[in-house]
C-alpha cells in the first residue's frame, strides 16, 4: 500500500486526477452546505448578473444563484457517472466471467448477441432505451449503463479466458476447488486491474453523457440543479451572460478530467511494465 | 483478399444487421403501442382506435408486425411517418445523406489533424512539444459535444461577428460559402473531440512502434531518421490507427447526432431525437437501423482496407 501511494506521488497524472477527485468528494459531501443560497430560490430582481460579492458566479434568467447551483449539481452529476458504471460493470462483468468460464456453444452465442448490440453506437443505444424508459434521471442513468453493458462483458470474458489457462488455475481444478471459488478467489483479482482502469475512465464517460442526455431533455428535468441542464438553459442567454455557459462546462470538464486522469494514472500503476 | 473471405463476411454482415433489426423492433415494440396511436388520433373513440389497430396490423402477433416491417424496409418501404405523413424513408434518406457529409468532412480533416498530432507528440516524447499537444488534447477528452458546440457559438457565431450562421444548413447547390459556413462549426466541434481522442491513442500506438526492434534495427543500420520515422514506424502505427478510427466511427455517429441537435443541422441524428420526442416509432425504427448500417458498414470497410494492407491479417482470412 505504502509502495502505491509513493508510485503515485511519481505519477502525475494520477496525483492530479486524485487531487481533483478529493476536491470532487468535497464538494459532494458538503456541496448543498457550501451553497450560500437555495439553489432555486428566485432573485427577481438580480436576474442574468454577472459575478459579484453577493453572487460569486453571477445569477440566472430567474436570479437563481449560480454557484449554488452548480454545487448542489455536483452530486448527480458524480453519482450518476458512478452508478451507470457500477451497474455496468457488475451485470456486464459477471455476464463476462462466466460466459468466458464457462465457454463453449453458451460463450459463442453470448459473444454473437454481444455483437448484434454493439453494432448499434453507445449513445444511440442509451437514446433509445430512454425513449423507452421515458425521460429522467433514474432512466437516464440505467440506459447508460446498459449501453456500457457489453464492452464490460466483452472486456471480462476476454481477462477470464487468458487467466484460465495460468497454473494458478490448473492448479486450483487440480486441488478440486469449487467453481465458485476459482471465480472469485483465482480468477476475479486478477481480472480487476483492468477492469478498474476502464471503469474510471467510464465513469468520466458516463457523466459526460449524462449531462448530454439531460441537455437533450431526456434526463434531469427543470428545475433541478443539473449541469448539461445548466447549458440548456444557459443557450438563450448566450451573448448576455456568459458565465452561465462557461461555469458548469467547467465542472463537467473539470469532473471528467479527475476520472480520465485517474484512470491514465491506474494504468500506469497497474501495469507498470507497460508504459515504463 | 480472397472472393469467398469477402463473401464471407458480407454474409456476416447481413446476419448481424439483421439481429440488430429485430432488436430495434423489439425495444421500440416495449414502447406503449396505443400511446404511438393516440398520438394520430388524439379523440378517437375504442372502436375507432382498434379500427386503426387492425389497419396497423398492431393486432397481430410481434413477429409477425416484425416480418412485414423488415419485407418492407428490405423492398424499400419502411412505413408512414406518424408526424409528417411521409413515406419515411423519403424523410429518413435525405438526412441520413446531410449527415454523411457531416460526417465524412470531419473523418477526413479529423484523421489527418489526429495522425499528425499523433505521430509527432510520440516522436517527442517527453520533451516540450509531446507535452504541449497533450495538453491542448487532453480537454476535448473531458468536455461533451454539446459544450463544445455552444462554446465555439458564443465564441465565432456572435451576431455582431457574422462570421457564422448559430445554426441550420445551406446545401451545397445554393452555393458553396453558404454550405462552408453552415457546415463549419458542427465539423470543428465534432473535429476538435475525435481528434482528442484518436491522436492520444495514435501516439500510443506510434510510441510502442517506436521501441520495437525493427526500427532499432533500421536506426542501428544507420538509417537517416526521417526515413526511419516515414518508411518504417509509420506504416506500422497506421494498421492499428486503421482499426482505431473505425471503433471510434462509433463516436462520430453518436457525436453527429449531439452536434446536430446543437447546430439545428437538419441530419438524421436531429431527425431521431425529434422523433423520439415524439415518438414516432417507423421513423425511430428506420433511422437507429440506418446508423446501424452504416457502422457496420464502416467497420467492415476499414477491415478490408486492414487486410489489404497487412499481409498477416490475410494470411488466416
Amino acid at each position: 500500500m505504502a509502495e502505491g501511494w509513493s508510485r503515485l506521488a511519481r505519477n502525475p497524472a494520477g496525483l492530479t486526477g486524485a487531487v481533483i477527485l478529493s476536491f470532487l468528494l468535497l464538494v459532494i459531501v458538503a456541496g448543498p452546505a457550501l451553497a450560500p443560497y437555495d439553489p432555486t430560490t428566485f432573485h427577481l430582481t438580480r436576474r442574468l448578473e454577472g459575478p459579484s460579492l453577493d453572487f460569486l458566479l453571477g445569477t440566472d434568467q430567474f436570479g437563481r444563484d449560480l454557484l449554488s447551483r452548480i454545487l448542489t449539481g455536483a452530486r448527480p452529476a458524480v453519482l450518476f457517472g458512478v452508478g451507470a458504471t457500477a451497474l455496468a460493470v457488475l451485470g456486464g462483468g459477471v455476464a463476462g466471467m462466466a460466459s468466458g468460464y464457462v465457454g463453449g456453444l453458451i460463450d459463442e452465442v453470448a459473444m454473437r448477441a454481444l455483437d448484434v448490440v454493439l453494432a448499434v453506437p453507445g449513445l444511440l443505444f442509451a437514446l433509445l432505451i430512454v425513449t423507452v424508459l421515458g425521460s429522467g434521471s433514474a432512466n437516464a442513468m440505467l440506459a447508460v449503463a446498459v449501453s456500457f453493458l457489453p464492452g464490460f462483458a466483452r472486456l471480462a470474458r476476454a481477462g477470464t479466458l487468458s487467466i484460465r489457462e495460468r497454473d494458478f488455475v490448473a492448479a486450483a481444478i487440480a486441488r478440486g476447488e469449487a467453481h465458485g471459488y476459482i471465480l472469485r478467489r483465482e480468477i476475479l483479482p486478477n481480472l480487476m486491474p483492468p477492469i478498474v482502469v476502464e471503469a474510471s475512465v467510464r465513469v468520466a464517460h458516463a457523466l459526460m453523457i449524462g449531462a448530454t442526455l439531460s441537455y437533450l431533455g431526456l434526463g434531469a428535468q427543470a428545475p433541478d440543479s443539473d449541469w448539461g441542464l445548466l447549458v440548456a438553459e444557459a443557450r438563450d442567454y448566450l451573448f448576455r451572460n456568459g458565465w452561465l455557459l462557461a461555469c458548469p462546462a467547467l465542472a463537467i470538464g473539470i469532473s471528467a478530467l479527475g476520472f480520465n486522469l485517474l484512470g491514465d494514472g491506474l494504468r500506469d500503476l497497474l501495469n507498470p511494465e507497460l508504459d515504463a | 483478399m480472397s472472393l469467398a473471405h469477402l463473401l464471407r463476411r458480407l454474409v456476416a454482415l447481413a446476419v448481424i444487421l439483421l439481429c440488430v433489426s429485430a432488436l430495434v423492433f423489439a425495444i421500440t415494440q416495449i414502447l406503449p403501442g396505443n400511446a404511438a396511436v393516440m398520438i394520430l388520433v388524439q379523440n378517437a373513440t375504442a372502436d375507432e382506435l382498434r379500427a386503426l389497430e387492425v389497419q396497423l396490423g398492431l393486432d397481430r402477433p410481434a413477429w409477425v408486425q416484425y416480418g412485414r416491417w423488415i419485407g418492407g424496409v428490405l423492398a424499400g418501404d419502411a412505413g408512414i411517418s406518424m408526424t409528417s405523413s411521409r413515406p419515411v424513408l423519403d424523410v429518413v434518406l435525405p438526412a441520413l445523406g446531410r449527415s454523411l457529409i457531416l460526417a465524412g468532412i470531419t473523418l477526413a480533416v479529423m484523421a489527418t489533424g489526429a495522425v499528425l498530432l499523433g505521430v509527432a507528440a510520440a516522436v517527442r516524447r517527453g520533451r516540450l512539444a509531446d507535452f504541449v499537444i497533450s495538453a491542448l488534447v487532453y480537454p476535448g477528452v473531458c468536455v461533451p459535444e454539446f459544450v463544445v458546440g455552444t462554446l465555439l457559438v458564443v465564441l465565432l457565431a456572435r451576431p455582431e461577428l457574422g462570421w457564422f450562421p448559430a445554426g441550420g444548413y445551406a446545401p451545397l447547390s445554393q452555393g458553396l460559402l453558404g454550405f462552408a459556413r453552415s457546415i463549419a462549426l458542427p465539423a470543428l466541434t465534432l473535429t476538435i473531440i475525435l481528434t482528442s481522442r484518436i491522436s492520444r491513442q495514435v501516439r500510443s500506438e506510434m510510441i510502442d512502434v517506436l521501441k520495437s526492434d525493427y526500427v532499432r534495427t533500421a536506426t542501428l543500420k544507420g538509417l537517416p531518421r526521417r526515413a526511419v520515422l516515414f518508411r518504417h514506424a509509420l506504416p506500422n502505427a497506421m494498421l492499428p490507427t486503421l482499426t482505431i478510427l473505425a471503433l471510434d466511427i462509433g463516436y462520430l455517429i453518436g457525436g453527429t447526432v449531439v452536434v446536430e441537435e446543437v447546430f439545428a443541422y437538419p441530419g438524421l441524428g436531429r431527425l431521431l431525437i425529434f422523433s423520439m420526442q415524439s415518438r414516432d416509432l417507423p421513423v425511430i425504427q428506420a433511422g437507429v437501423l440506418a446508423m446501424a448500417v452504416v457502422y457496420v458498414t464502416a467497420n467492415l470497410v476499414a477491415d478490408l482496407l486492414h487486410s489489404a494492407v497487412d499481409p498477416r491479417v490475410r494470411a488466416d482470412g
